[in-house]
C-alpha cells in the first residue's frame, strides 16, 4: 500500500479539552505528529503573554494544531459524497491543518515587530527545507509538501481546500476561540460547532452556509468580537506583551552598541543580526527566552534589568486612555517631561493601538477585498452573510478602535522635582490626581 | 509609536484621495514591496496580498478624525473613499514623519484601476519566481480574472517603470 494511503492497525486518540477526542487514522499524520518540528510546539503558548491576565491560559500550539486537524477532519468527513468535494484532497487538507502554524516562534507577535520576522516565512521553510516534517511530505509524494505549503500559504488553485484552513469561517479561528475560551476561564467564545459543521456545503471555489445554519454562524461572529476585546485585547496583556517587545529592543540595541553582556545572548544573536536560519529559529522556544530574560535581572544595563524583572515578575506599565487627535501635544511634552526626569520615553512611555494586535473581526467588505462569509440561500443564490444577518450587521458596522498610553507609574513616585512630577501626573490622570 | 499611523496619513497628504478600499490595499502593498516603509503586514487572500493590519489602522485613522470616509452605494456592493481631514494635516504637521517623497508614484498608482492593481501587486508577491513562473503562477491562483499576456506585459513594464522612479 502506497505510504500516503496507510492506516494504523488501529485509530490513535488524543484527549482533548474541547473537542473529546482528536482522532488519528492516517500513517502520515500519525508520523508529522511525531516530528521534532511539530514537537517543538508543545514550548510555545499559543497565548503568548495572555496567561499573564488569565492563568489558565498556557496551552499550546501544538493543542492547537491538533485542534484544527480534527476540525477539518470532521468537516471532511461531512463533504463526502457532496458535489464540488474530491476525496483526493483529504489527505492535503488534513496535513495543511495540522502543520498551519508550524512556524510560529515563542511570543511571535513581539518577535516579528521588533526583528521583522514573518512566522508563515518559517513555516512554509519548515515544510520545503531539509526537516523531519519535509521527509515525510515528500514520501507521500514528490511535489506534496509543496501543495501543502501552498495551501497554508492560500496560494493552492484550489481555493475551497484553502478556505477550509484559511478564511473567515475556517478550522483555525473554530479552534482557537473555543479553545481560548475554555483555557481562560471565559464565558465568551462559545457557539455551536457541531451546528456549523453540519451546514457548511463545499461549492467551487469556497465553504458556503446553508442559510438555515445563520443563527449559529451569528453565534460564532459574536463569540471572535467578545473574545477580541475581551481576552485578545485586555489591557494587562497588552501591557506584558509592551514590556516584552521593549525587552528584544533593548537587548538588540545593547548588541549593537558593543555592550558586554553578563550573559551573551548567544539565542539571540542572529535575531539581532537579521540573518536567522531555519535551524536557530528552531531552536529558539519559550524556555530559553524566559531563561535569558531571568538571567538578564542581572545585567549591569539598568533599562535591561528593570524591565526583565517586570516581565518575570508581573511589574507591569499601568495605562491610561489616550486619543492621538486631541492629546497629541500632551504626548510630545510628556516626552519632553520623562527625559527631564531621567526615564527613557523610548522604553517607558509606550502608545499601543488596537491595529497592534494580529486578531480580526468579522468583515463583509468592499467587493473584491477580502472573500466574506456567504449563506447558500433556498434558491441557490449566494448572499453575503450581514446582508441577511442585523446583528453581523450592526458588529460589522462602525469599528471600535482603541488606543492607550503605557508607563511606570512606580517610577512616577521616584522623581525628585516636585514640580516636574505633579506636571507629569496632571497630564496623565488630570487635576484632580 | 504611532509612526506607523503617521506614515499613512502622510500617504493620503500625498494622494488627497483614494477611491476603493481594494485599491488602496494594492497601492500600498506595492510601494511596500519597493521599500517604502511602511510596515503593515500582508498576506495573501483570495483577491490577492491583503493586509488585516493595514484595514484596522485605517479604521482607527478614520475613528479618530484623521481620515474621512465615504461610503458609496454601488450596484451590488459599497465602495469607499477615504481623504485626509484638516485634523489628519495637523497631526503630520504636529508630529512629523520620515518618509521617502512617493507622490509622484501615488499618483501614478492611483490612475490605474484595481484590478491592474491587483495584478500588479500579485505579480510582485511571487517576485522570487522566475519570470515566467511568476505569469503562471498568477494564472493558477487568479483564473477567474483571465488576464490576457497583454495585461501581463503591460503589467512588467510599469513594475520596471516603479522600479525606476523610486529608486
Amino acid at each position: 500500500m502506497a505510504y500516503k494511503d496507510e492506516q494504523l492497525h488501529e485509530e490513535k486518540v488524543f484527549k482533548d479539552p474541547v473537542h473529546r477526542y482528536v482522532h488519528v487514522r492516517d500513517r502520515v499524520i500519525w508520523d508529522l505528529i511525531a516530528t521534532p518540528e511539530f514537537q517543538r510546539l508543545r514550548r510555545i503558548k499559543q497565548l503568548g503573554t495572555t496567561n499573564i491576565t488569565f492563568h489558565g491560559a498556557e496551552h499550546s500550539r501544538f493543542n492547537h494544531s491538533l485542534g484544527v486537524y480534527e476540525i477539518v477532519r470532521r468537516i471532511i468527513n461531512n463533504f463526502q459524497g457532496r458535489t464540488h468535494w474530491n476525496n483526493d484532497q483529504r489527505l492535503l487538507c488534513m496535513c495543511a491543518a495540522l502543520l498551519h502554524d508550524l512556524g510560529h516562534g515563542p511570543f511571535s507577535h513581539s518577535f516579528e515587530k521588533v526583528f521583522k520576522l514573518d512566522h508563515e516565512h518559517f513555516t512554509q521553510q519548515i515544510i520545503l527545507g531539509d526537516t523531519f516534517v519535509n521527509k515525510i511530505l515528500q514520501r507521500v509524494s514528490p511535489g506534496f509538501a509543496q501543495e501543502v505549503a501552498d495551501v497554508i500559504a492560500k496560494t493552492h488553485p484550489n481555493k475551497l481546500v484553502v478556505s477550509l484552513i484559511s478564511s473567515q469561517i475556517d478550522a483555525d479561528r473554530m479552534d482557537y476561540l473555543q479553545r481560548d475560551a475554555y483555557f481562560t476561564g471565559v464565558s465568551y467564545g462559545h457557539f455551536d460547532m457541531e451546528r456549523i459543521l453540519r451546514v457548511m456545503r463545499p461549492i467551487e471555489d469556497q465553504v458556503v452556509i446553508k442559510s438555515s445554519g445563520m443563527h449559529a454562524v451569528e453565534d460564532y461572529i459574536m463569540s471572535r468580537y467578545q473574545m477580541y476585546w475581551q481576552v485578545y485585547f485586555h489591557p494587562v496583556t497588552r501591557s506584558a506583551e509592551v514590556i516584552l517587545t521593549k525587552i528584544l529592543h533593548r537587548a538588540k540595541h545593547l548588541y549593537e552598541s558593543d555592550y558586554e553582556f553578563k550573559l551573551q545572548p548567544t539565542h539571540f544573536l542572529s535575531f539581532f543580526t537579521g540573518n536567522v536560519s531555519l535551524a536557530e529559529y528552531i531552536k529558539l522556544d519559550e524556555s530559553i527566552v524566559h531563561y535569558y530574560f531571568q538571567a538578564w535581572q542581572e545585567e549591569e544595563d539598568e533599562i535591561l534589568s528593570d524591565l526583565c524583572e517586570r516581565f518575570m515578575n508581573r511589574r507591569l506599565f499601568k495605562y491610561v486612555e489616550f486619543n492621538p487627535n486631541k492629546q497629541i501635544s500632551e504626548l510630545l511634552r510628556l516626552i519632553e517631561l520623562f527625559k527631564k526626569a531621567g526615564i527613557d520615553p523610548e522604553y517607558y512611555l509606550v502608545v499601543d493601538s488596537s491595529s497592534d494586535l494580529p486578531y480580526d473581526f468579522y468583515r463583509p467588505g468592499e467587493e473584491e477585498e477580502r472573500l466574506p462569509i456567504h449563506l447558500l440561500m433556498p434558491n441557490g443564490y449566494l448572499k453575503e452573510l450581514s446582508r441577511h444577518s442585523d446583528i453581523v450587521e450592526a458588529i460589522s458596522g462602525k469599528k471600535r478602535t482603541d488606543h492607550k498610553l503605557y508607563f511606570p507609574k512606580d517610577f512616577l513616585f521616584t522623581i525628585q522635582d516636585e514640580q516636574l512630577a505633579t506636571e507629569i501626573t496632571e497630564i496623565l490622570y488630570g487635576k484632580e490626581m | 509609536m504611532l509612526d506607523n499611523h503617521a506614515k499613512l496619513i502622510q500617504f493620503f497628504s500625498d494622494a488627497k484621495e483614494v477611491i476603493g478600499r481594494k485599491k488602496l490595499q494594492k497601492m500600498v502593498y506595492i510601494l511596500q514591496s519597493f521599500g517604502v516603509p511602511f510596515e503593515e503586514k500582508y498576506q495573501f487572500h483570495f483577491y490577492g496580498p491583503y493586509s488585516e493590519e493595514l484595514s484596522l489602522r485605517i479604521e482607527e485613522l478614520c475613528n479618530l478624525g484623521f481620515l474621512h470616509e465615504e461610503k458609496e452605494v454601488k450596484s451590488n456592493y459599497f465602495q469607499y473613499h477615504y481623504s485626509l481631514t484638516e485634523d489628519g494635516t495637523q497631526f503630520l504637521n504636529q508630529f512629523g514623519v520620515n518618509m521617502p517623497n512617493c507622490k509622484n508614484v501615488i499618483e501614478l498608482l492611483q490612475e490605474k484601476s484595481s484590478r491592474f492593481l491587483e495584478l500588479v501587486s500579485t505579480m510582485l508577491y511571487f517576485k522570487e519566481l522566475p519570470q515566467g513562473e511568476v505569469e503562471e503562477k498568477v494564472r493558477t491562483v487568479k483564473p477567474k480574472q483571465k488576464y490576457s499576456d497583454e495585461e501581463m506585459a503591460e503589467a512588467w513594464k510599469f513594475i520596471d517603470e516603479l522600479q525606476v522612479k523610486l529608486q
